[in-house]
C-alpha cells in the first residue's frame, strides 16, 4: 500500500450528498480482473455523456479545479461494497477525500488502499466547499502525523480523528493482511478452542 | 449488564483486540463471486500463499451472467473472462464452486440459506454489501471489500472495529397488501439512507417474529440501504424449521445440540442499545420510492415531499417526477422481479398469485428472475412458469440480472422500472434508468396495469 503522511495541494469541490459507489464507478466497469485503470471511469456517468464526450459542467472536467483532494457532501461512498470505488478515486490521483460523513465499508476500503477519508464537521465542510468554488487555487494542507487539516486562506485549522492502528498503517504503508498473517498460530489456537465449546 | 444478540455472536469470534485499534474477527463462512475476487486471488499469488481454510469458502457466479441461454458461452468478452477467472481461481486454490449449470448455482445470498450453510451464531462475510441478508438467521453477516476478501482467504479473519448497536422494533399486525419489503422500505424512509451508518441493527417485535424466513431475509438484506453494517433477527422455531434437513444443516443429534446453542442467541432483557426505534406495523402501507436513494420512499397513496432541498431536486430531475405529486397512475416501462432482496420462491409465489388469470399490460416488459437454479426448479414444478406464460411473462434463469446494470439485463435510459431490487441509485439498473423500488405484490400490480398501482385495489 502507498504511504501517506503529508500533503499540500488544491482540491476539487463536489457538493453533492449521498454519493453512492454506483456513481463513483458504475457496475458495468467492474469487469476487470486487476486493480489498475479504474480511474478512467471514475464518476463515469457524471463525467461523460452517453456518446463519450465530456460533460463540461462536471467539476472533474472543469480545468480551474485540480489537486489531490476531493471534497464531497455528507454520506460519501454509500451503497455497494465494491472496493473498485476506492481504487478508482486513488487511480484518478486523489489521495484524500474530505467529507462530513462516510459510509462504513467505503471508509474501510479507502484506508486499505492508502486513500485517507478525512472527516470534518458539516460547517467546516461547507466553508471549504464554498472557498474552493470561489477560489480554486485555495491551498489545503493535510498532516496525518499531527492529524490536522489546514486551509490557511480562511483560517481553518482543525484536527481530525483516525484510528491509531490505521494511522500507523497509512504512515508506513502496512497492509492489514501482513498483520493477520503474523497471527496464524493464534488463529489456529482460536479454532481449536471454539471447536471444543 | 446483559448482552445483545449481536454482542453474543460478535464477541465469541474475537481472536484478539488490538489496543487502540480494531479487533481480529474470526469468520465462519465466506461466500465469493466473480466480481470482487480476482484481485484477491492475485494478491495471494503475489505473496505465494494458499487459502487457509478452503472448506469455509463457497463460490458461485451471479453478478455478471446472462439470465437466458445459460448453456451457451457468455457473449460479452469481459464478463466471460471474469467468470472464467473465478473458475480457474477456485480450481487452483481448492474452493467449491457452484458455477453455471450446477444445481446449486444462484445469487450468493440466496444459495447460502437455501443450502443450509447459513446458520445462527455464525460470522459470515462476502465481497457484497447485501451479505447482511444472512443476518435473518441470527448470524453476524456483512459486506467487505476485496482487500478483506484476500484477508479472509489467507487467514479466515479480518480486522474490524465493533459497530454500535441499534434495535428496530416493529409491533402489531401488518395491513392488507403489506409485506416484508414494505416494512424495510418504510423503516429506511423514516431513518434515511445514512441513519444506520456505524450501527449493527437487530430487528425485533411481533411483526418481525411473525414473518417467514424468506420475508426476514428481505428485511436484513436492505439493512445496508440505511447505512447499517448489517441487520439480524434472533433465531426461533421458524429459523430451526427452515434449516432442518437442508444439505449443510447439522443432522440428528448434532441438530438438537445446535438448536440448544441457537436458543441462547437472543438479546438479554437488561441489554442496552445505543439507539432504538419502535414502529407500529399498522402504520405501514405498500411502499414505493420516488427518488435516487432507498431512503426516498413514500406510502403508495402519499405524495412526494414538497420541500426545498438540493438533493431532492437533483433526484426528482433525474426521475422526472415533481414535488407534491402522487406516483399512482404514472406509466412505467419495465417490471423486474428478482435480486437478492426478492427472488426466492415465496416472492415468485406472491407475484404469480396476483398475476394468475390476468395479462401483463402491453406497454410493459416484465422480467421474472429466480434467485437460484433451485428456485427456478421449484417454480417450474409448481407451475409458476405456466401462470407467467399465460400472462405473457417469461420465467428467466437465475442471476443478479437487472438489479445492477452489469450483465445483459439493463433498463434503457429514461425508462421507468418498478423493481423488487434494493437500490434506486442513478444508473443502477443501466445508464439513465429510472428505478422505483417496491414489493413483489406492488410489482405484480404494476405489471398488470402498466402503471404504478396500489396493489390493494386487487385484493
Amino acid at each position: 500500500m502507498d504511504k501517506f503522511t503529508f500533503l499540500r495541494t488544491t482540491g476539487v469541490p463536489l457538493a453533492v450528498e449521498d454519493i453512492d459507489t454506483d456513481q463513483i464507478i458504475p457496475a458495468r466497469f467492474l469487469k476487470a480482473t486487476t486493480r489498475e485503470g479504474f480511474g478512467d471511469n471514475l464518476f463515469r456517468d457524471w463525467r461523460f455523456n452517453s456518446d463519450n464526450t465530456l460533460k463540461q459542467d462536471f467539476v472533474l472536467n472543469n480545468s480551474k479545479y485540480s489537486g489531490k483532494v476531493l471534497v464531497a457532501g455528507r454520506n460519501f461512498g454509500c451503497g455497494s461494497s465494491r472496493e473498485h470505488a476506492a481504487w478508482a478515486i486513488h487511480d484518478y490521483g486523489f489521495k484524500v477525500v474530505i467529507s462530513s460523513f462516510f459510509a462504513d465499508i467505503f471508509k474501510n476500503n479507502a484506508l486499505n488502499n492508502g486513500l485517507l477519508p478525512l472527516i470534518v464537521e458539516e460547517d467546516v465542510l461547507q466553508q471549504i466547499l464554498q472557498q474552493i468554488q470561489s477560489q480554486p487555487e485555495t491551498e489545503l494542507i493535510v498532516d496525518l502525523e499531527k492529524q490536522v487539516l489546514e486551509v490557511p486562506s480562511i483560517g481553518i485549522n482543525v484536527s481530525f480523528d483516525i484510528n491509531p492502528y490505521k494511522k500507523t498503517c497509512l504512515i508506513n504503508g502496512y497492509d492489514d493482511i501482513d498483520y493477520l498473517l503474523s497471527l496464524k498460530e493464534e488463529i489456529s489456537q482460536f479454532e481449536i478452542k471454539r471447536a471444543t465449546l | 449488564m446483559g448482552r445483545t444478540l449481536f454482542d453474543k455472536v460478535w464477541d465469541s469470534h474475537v481472536v484478539q483486540s488490538i489496543p487502540d485499534g480494531p479487533q481480529v474477527v474470526y469468520i465462519d463462512k465466506h461466500f465469493i463471486h466473480e466480481v470482487t475476487t480476482p484481485q484477491a486471488f492475485d494478491g495471494l499469488r503475489k505473496r505465494g500463499i494458499s487459502v487457509f481454510r478452503t472448506e469455509n469458502t463457497v463460490a458461485t457466479v451471479d453478478h455478471n451472467i446472462p439470465t437466458k441461454d445459460q448453456h451457451l458461452p457468455i457473449k460479452e468478452a469481459l464478463s466471460r473472462h471474469q467468470v472464467e477467472t473465478l473458475i480457474k481461481n477456485c480450481k487452483e486454490f481448492g474452493i467449491e464452486l457452484y458455477g453455471l449449470g450446477h444445481p446449486s448455482q444462484g445469487i450468493v445470498h440466496v444459495i447460502g440459506p437455501q443450502l443450509g450453510i447459513t446458520q445462527p451464531g455464525m460470522t459470515i462475510v462476502c465481497g457484497d454489501s447485501h451479505t447482511s441478508t444472512h443476518g435473518a438467521f441470527g448470524a453476524v453477516a456483512f459486506g467487505i471489500g476485496t482487500s478483506e476478501v484476500e484477508q479472509v482467504l489467507a487467514t479466515q479473519c479480518i480486522l474490524q472495529t465493533k459497530p454500535k448497536k441499534m434495535r428496530i422494533n416493529v409491533e402489531g399486525e401488518l395491513g392488507k397488501g403489506v409485506v416484508s419489503k414494505d416494512i424495510i422500505l418504510y423503516i429506511i424512509s423514516k431513518i434515511s439512507a445514512s441513519g444506520g451508518t456505524g450501527y449493527f441493527v437487530e430487528f425485533a417485535g411481533s411483526a418481525i417474529r411473525n414473518l417467514s424466513m424468506e420475508a426476514r431475509m428481505s428485511i436484513c438484506n436492505m439493512s445496508i440501504e440505511m447505512g447499517a453494517r448489517g441487520g439480524m433477527i434472533a433465531p426461533d422455531q421458524t429459523t430451526y424449521e427452515y434449516i432442518k434437513g437442508r444439505d449443510f444443516a447439522p443432522k440428528g443429534e448434532d441438530f438438537d445440540k445446535a438448536v440448544a446453542y441457537w436458543t441462547s442467541l437472543c438479546t438479554d432483557d437488561d441489554a442496552v442499545f445505543d439507539l432504538e426505534y419502535t414502529y407500529d406495523a399498522a402504520d405501514i402501507s405498500p411502499m414505493v420510492t420516488y427518488g435516487t436513494n432507498p431512503g426516498m420512499g413514500i406510502k403508495i397513496d402519499d405524495f412526494i415531499p414538497n420541500k426545498d432541498d438540493a438533493g431532492l431536486e437533483k433526484s426528482l430531475s433525474y426521475m422526472n417526477f415533481h414535488k407534491g405529486e402522487s406516483l399512482i397512475g404514472k406509466p412505467i416501462d419495465y417490471v423486474f422481479l428478482g435480486s437478492c432482496t426478492n427472488s426466492r420462491i415465496e416472492d415468485l409465489r406472491l407475484f404469480a398469485n396476483l398475476i394468475k388469470g390476468k395479462k401483463k399490460a402491453e406497454n410493459v416488459t416484465v422480467w421474472v428472475v429466480p434467485g437460484s437454479k433451485q428456485v427456478e426448479d421449484i417454480a417450474r414444478k409448481e407451475g409458476i412458469d405456466k401462470i407467467l406464460e399465460e400472462a405473457g411473462i417469461e420465467l428467466r434463469q437465475s442471476g443478479c440480472s437487472a438489479c445492477l446494470g452489469m450483465n445483459e439485463d439493463k433498463i434503457p435510459a429514461g425508462k421507468y422500472c418498478v423493481s423488487t431490487s434494493n437500490r434506486n441509485f442513478e444508473g443502477r439498473q443501466g445508464p439513465g434508468a429510472r428505478t422505483i423500488l417496491a414489493s413483489p405484490l406492488t410489482a405484480a400490480a404494476a405489471a398488470i396495469t402498466g402503471k404504478i398501482t396500489d396493489v390493494r385495489d386487487f385484493l
